[in-house]
């Protein structure tokens, strides 16, 4: 080796160059955020194509199975119900009317867990005891009881008081994720040079620490999403949901009351629920990939180049812990 | 009527843990308002120098006695006398990665300061005083300013906080082991632009370390902090180079001294535990020292002159100063020449 | 001649990210002679906690020792199998990794964690034997017996340390690896324990390599000292001539760095380093190199001896003679 540098060029411990912060396309977010795409594509597109008002009663012949099983005909690809209504039509319908109750329930879900939670989690002190006391106290009411209860005494209910009654279930455990967030980022170092810097405390909450939990906030919804489909279908199913809106708990309550089971008609509950499965797999993989986004547990050598000090190395990104096993056991830490 | 002090730490004690343990015992200091001076606060883990910082800072409140700026309690500002307060009080930290939000470029931490106390008029003007400020530290604006913190060593991180104090040009910045996470090739250039801020820009400086060899090349004063309370002061030449206090002789003994043939002769053995204090009567430093005497057990020693200036909390100084009353705390004034 | 208990020779370590290969150790060779303590001094970065790492074969992906070999007497530690390697390692090699006191398990006292190292290499022991080895493992690095029922949090920084330090000689292994083992102390625990480890490794006869970035520190403890930079050994020798005549201009600058606690000098401020990313061509050194001149831009520098058992590799000292065998080489 005398001269140049036949191996690598990049010196160990440099920082590294490129710009290239999150790998928000890890290919678990793509995957799952594909599936949801799809369904809301296909409330976008279908109507497109294909004839929402075939989602009314009495508007197609009845019990008609779908195209490859016999006696299905191509008019109704996916098949008719027994109130003359088509199953292709109901899951363009439905399909979006459940990510839509889900979404709302979420998000006023999360904006209250989120005002609760930061205010919580960075005052400590008097408003976290209330905040918190309440919030456990509410996880151990029974939900789906409740929303049973409160969904049967109101006579009729619409798609945005639905939300709101799932959304008080799903608070609680969103603030609790969120205040012990808010509470490991108020000790950061750059927490205390803005207030240094004079900032007040919600510019610090909103301005400073809230852009570094994007990742957290993000999963939280997807989650609370997939919970409060679960929820309202379970509701829909049971009869208590939106009567107006065809949601596909509402298709699988009518098959229900159809006997569609005794009767062979796997198409009326078959089809609105692979649909769901759709929808709630799609939810999960995309939270396993936001959980991988904001709690790197790869050990990428990114992190090993931001380790500079000589003494004990300070800390990579929140959540990018290095695994420690006991001396004894012989195996050393990470370096 | 004089000019009250620029800072004024008056007879602070911190206790946690219900009251057993004492972090700050009684700790008195003086930073006047001119000349600037560099004031180091000396001392082991557990002594008590990061609580000192935290309550300058206002990060916690002290369990007795006060924090004054130019005389006025710190714990008792209005809001816009608190802005002021930030404005004349900066620090540094010992992480130079954790000061910086890493959702923003390293512009950011510069911008937030230029925006909160209006250093400037427009984005222009903005832009110059950062390029200003970096140029100070030895770097330039573009090379840097849109960086995220990651992409940015250590040692730069450092400097470019340094750029963000010389900014708000604050009167006094406690500097809290600003050089122990650097690398020792690269201390001397923050050193240095610790010593041109005081020179150049007048800034005084809370410059807290357990490393005494920077502290010689750094202060004008010293205070060595053992166990909450003051062990000896004075000039940091002074101290460094005669120290009084059994406690600093050890230290200074235990400053690696890079020479393979002076090596270190005695074995030396550590107290049974370390950790926070128990507020006990007599001398904390006691179990460990080998000039014991029955009285340092009884009630803890005041602070003796020794020489101009130079102060121990040691009974074997008694002689030197004015016999304490016997439950006078241990306190440190220094006094700066004008 | 003492024999070698470690013979490293052209150790290369390379990280694969994913747009190109970083070398942390980039042809590394020493060696490590019985009963003496060679120091491995760098600032961060330059690849001295991988070579530990390296020896016990601990580089965990996406790092890779991609050349050279590790002889623990006679035996080439790069070619043993998992199975081999754990037998090696604690018996005949032993590691005090970095922050090795935060790395004891909070929940198991000491002296059950001690008695896990034992067990696992060397079956099971009667209570009594055990709590015998235990107690004087404890008393050869300065602790209380009572330390023994203590859990972790109750001890000091200092205590922990010297917990880790007993854990890794219990098995009386030949070369022990100490990562930075004083770091996170205060100056007089750092006494302490560095007196703890040369007492230890004297009356043990255990070879030692001690690896950290403070050079004044490795004067008070090392037989022999190693500079490296970027991956490369610039220099090697006995403790005493590194220092009265440091032949690396990077050495000198590290003694240079040292603030003197004696000797109060304003020095000139050195000139911001120009943080460098990429491996220069020729002498890996050269762009922080006051000394720098054509050579060294387009050779790297082979390793001369310049006076016995004291390496260079610096194209200033072109004219000494090569080492005879197993010198560093850069």
């Amino acid at each position: 080796m005398t001269t140049g540098n036949p191996l690598g060029t990049l010196l160990p411990g440099a920082p590294p160059t490129s710009t290239r912060r999150l790998a928000w396309l890890n290919w678990k977010l793509a995957v799952g955020g594909s599936m949801v795409l799809a369904v809301v594509g296909l409330g976008l597109v279908g109507p497109l194509f294909w004839s929402t008002r075939l989602a009314r009663p009495a508007s197609s012949p009845p019990d008609l199975p779908p195209l490859w099983a016999h006696g299905g005909t191509a008019a109704h690809p996916l098949g008719t119900e027994s109130l003359g209504r088509d199953i292709l039509a109901l899951l363009i319908v439905g399909g979006p009317a459940s990510l839509r109750v889900g979404a709302i329930a979420a998000g006023v879900g999360l904006g209250v867990a989120m005002l609760l939670g930061f205010v919580a989690g960075y005052f400590g002190g008097w408003i976290d005891d209330v905040v918190r006391v309440l919030a456990d106290a509410w996880v151990t009411i029974p939900a789906l009881a409740v929303m049973v209860v409160l969904a049967a005494t109101l006579s009729s209910i619409t798609v945005g008081t639905e939300a709101f009654l799932l959304a008080l279930f799903s608070w609680p455990m969103a603030t609790r994720m969120l205040r012990s967030q808010m509470l490991s980022m108020r000790g950061r170092g750059y927490v205390k040079m803005a207030r240094l810097s004079g900032l007040s405390n919600f510019s610090i909450m909103f301005r400073e620490i809230l852009p570094n939990m994007i990742p957290y906030v993000v999963a939280s919804f997807v989650s609370a999403m997939a919970v409060a489909i679960m929820a309202a279908t379970s509701l829909e199913a049971l009869g208590l949901g939106p009567s107006q809106t065809p949601t596909l708990g509402l298709t699988i309550y009518y098959a229900i009351q159809g006997s569609a089971l005794l009767r062979g008609m796997w198409w009326w509950w078959g089809l609105p629920l692979v649909l769901l499965v759709i929808i709630f797999s799609g939810l999960f993989i995309m939270s396993i990939g936001l959980d991988e986004v904001s709690n790197p547990r790869l050990k990428r050598y990114a992190q090993r180049a931001r380790r500079r000090a000589p003494r004990r190395p300070a800390r990579g990104t929140a959540g990018a812990g290095r695994s420690r096993t006991a001396v004894g056991s012989g195996v050393g830490t990470d370096q | 009527m004089p000019e009250p002090p620029l800072l004024e730490i008056r007879d602070v004690t911190k206790r946690y843990a219900g009251g057993s343990a004492v972090a700050l015992d009684h700790f008195s200091l003086v930073v006047p308002e001119s000349p600037a001076t560099i004031t180091t606060i000396a001392g082991e883990s557990g002594s008590g120098k990061t609580t000192l910082a935290n309550a300058v800072l206002g990060f916690v409140s002290p369990t007795s006695g006060s924090i004054l700026f130019r005389g006025r309690d710190i714990s008792r500002l209005r809001r816009s006398a608190r802005l002021d307060y930030r404005r004349n009080v900066q620090a540094i930290f010992q992480d130079p990665y954790a000061a910086y939000n890493p959702f923003y470029p390293v512009r950011h931490t510069l911008q937030q300061v230029i925006r909160r106390f209006g250093l400037a008029s427009s984005r222009s003007e903005a832009r110059e005083l950062m390029n200003d400020a970096l140029a100070m530290v030895g770097m330039r604006g573009e090379d840097v300013l849109d960086k995220h913190p990651h992409q940015l060593s250590g040692g730069q991180r450092q400097r470019i906080m340094f750029a963000r104090a010389h900014l708000v040009r604050p009167r006094l910045i406690v500097a809290d082991e600003p050089v122990s996470m650097i690398d020792a090739s690269l201390r001397a250039t923050i050193i240095d632009i610790m010593l041109r801020m005081r020179d150049e820009d007048g800034i005084s400086f809370l410059y807290i370390t357990h490393d005494l060899s920077t502290a010689y090349q750094v202060g004008n004063e010293i205070v060595i902090l053992y166990a909450g309370r003051v062990a000896e002061s004075g000039e940091v030449t002074t101290v460094l180079e005669q120290p009084k206090h059994p406690y600093v002789q050890l230290l200074i003994d235990s400053v690696p001294v890079p020479d393979p043939r002076r090596r270190w002769q005695e074995q030396i053995s550590l107290p049974p535990d370390d950790g926070p204090y128990q507020a006990a009567p007599g001398c904390l430093y006691a179990a460990r020292c080998p000039h014991r005497m029955d009285r340092c057990d009884e009630a803890a020693p005041a602070l003796y002159e020794i020489g101009a200036a130079h102060r121990a909390a040691c009974y074997l100084y008694e002689g030197g100063g004015p016999a304490p009353a016997a439950d006078a705390p241990a306190t440190t004034t220094i006094a700066h020449g004008g | 001649m003492k024999p070698a208990v470690l013979e490293v020779e052209a150790l290369q370590v390379h990280y694969q990210t994913a747009t190109e290969v970083a070398v942390a150790v980039n042809g590394v060779s020493f060696q490590v002679f019985a009963g003496e303590t060679l120091g491995l001094v760098g600032e961060s970065g330059c690849g001295k906690s991988t070579t530990a790492m390296a020896i016990l074969n601990l580089v965990q992906a996406p790092g890779r020792i991609a050349g050279g070999s590790i002889r623990l007497n006679g035996q080439d530690l790069t070619t043993l199998s998992q199975r081999r390697l754990r037998q090696v390692r604690w018996r005949e090699v032993a590691l005090i990794p970095q922050g090795a006191m935060d790395s004891l398990n909070p929940v198991v006292r000491v002296d059950d964690q001690v008695a896990e190292v034992i067990q696992a290499h060397e079956g099971r022991l009667s209570r009594s034997a055990m709590s015998d080895r235990i107690a004087e493992l404890l008393s050869l690095v300065g602790l209380p017996g009572r330390v023994a029922r203590l859990y972790p949090h109750e001890l000091s920084g200092g205590m922990k340390q010297r917990v880790c330090i007993a854990m890794a000689i219990a098995l009386q292994p030949a070369l022990l690896v100490a990562d930075e083992p004083t770091s996170a102390l205060d100056v007089v625990v750092q006494r302490v324990v560095g007196q703890t480890l040369l007492d230890v490794t004297s009356r043990l006869g255990v070879a030692m390599i001690l690896i950290g970035h403070d050079i004044a520190l490795q004067a008070q403890l090392v037989d022999r000292m190693a500079v490296m930079y970027a991956g490369s050994i610039l220099e090697i020798g006995p403790v005493e001539t590194m220092f009265d005549q440091p032949q690396h201009p990077y050495t000198q600058l590290l003694i240079a760095s040292i603030p003197s606690i004696t000797e109060r000098r304003r020095r000139p401020a050195e000139t911001p380093v120009r943080e460098v990313q990429h491996r220069p061509s020729g002498c890996v050194f050269r762009l922080r190199c006051p000394h720098a001149f054509d050579r060294c831009r387009e050779e790297v520098p082979v390793a001369r001896e310049t006076s016995p058992g004291h390496v260079v590799a610096c194209h200033l000292h072109d004219d000494a003679s090569q080492p005879a065998g197993g010198g560093s080489r850069a």
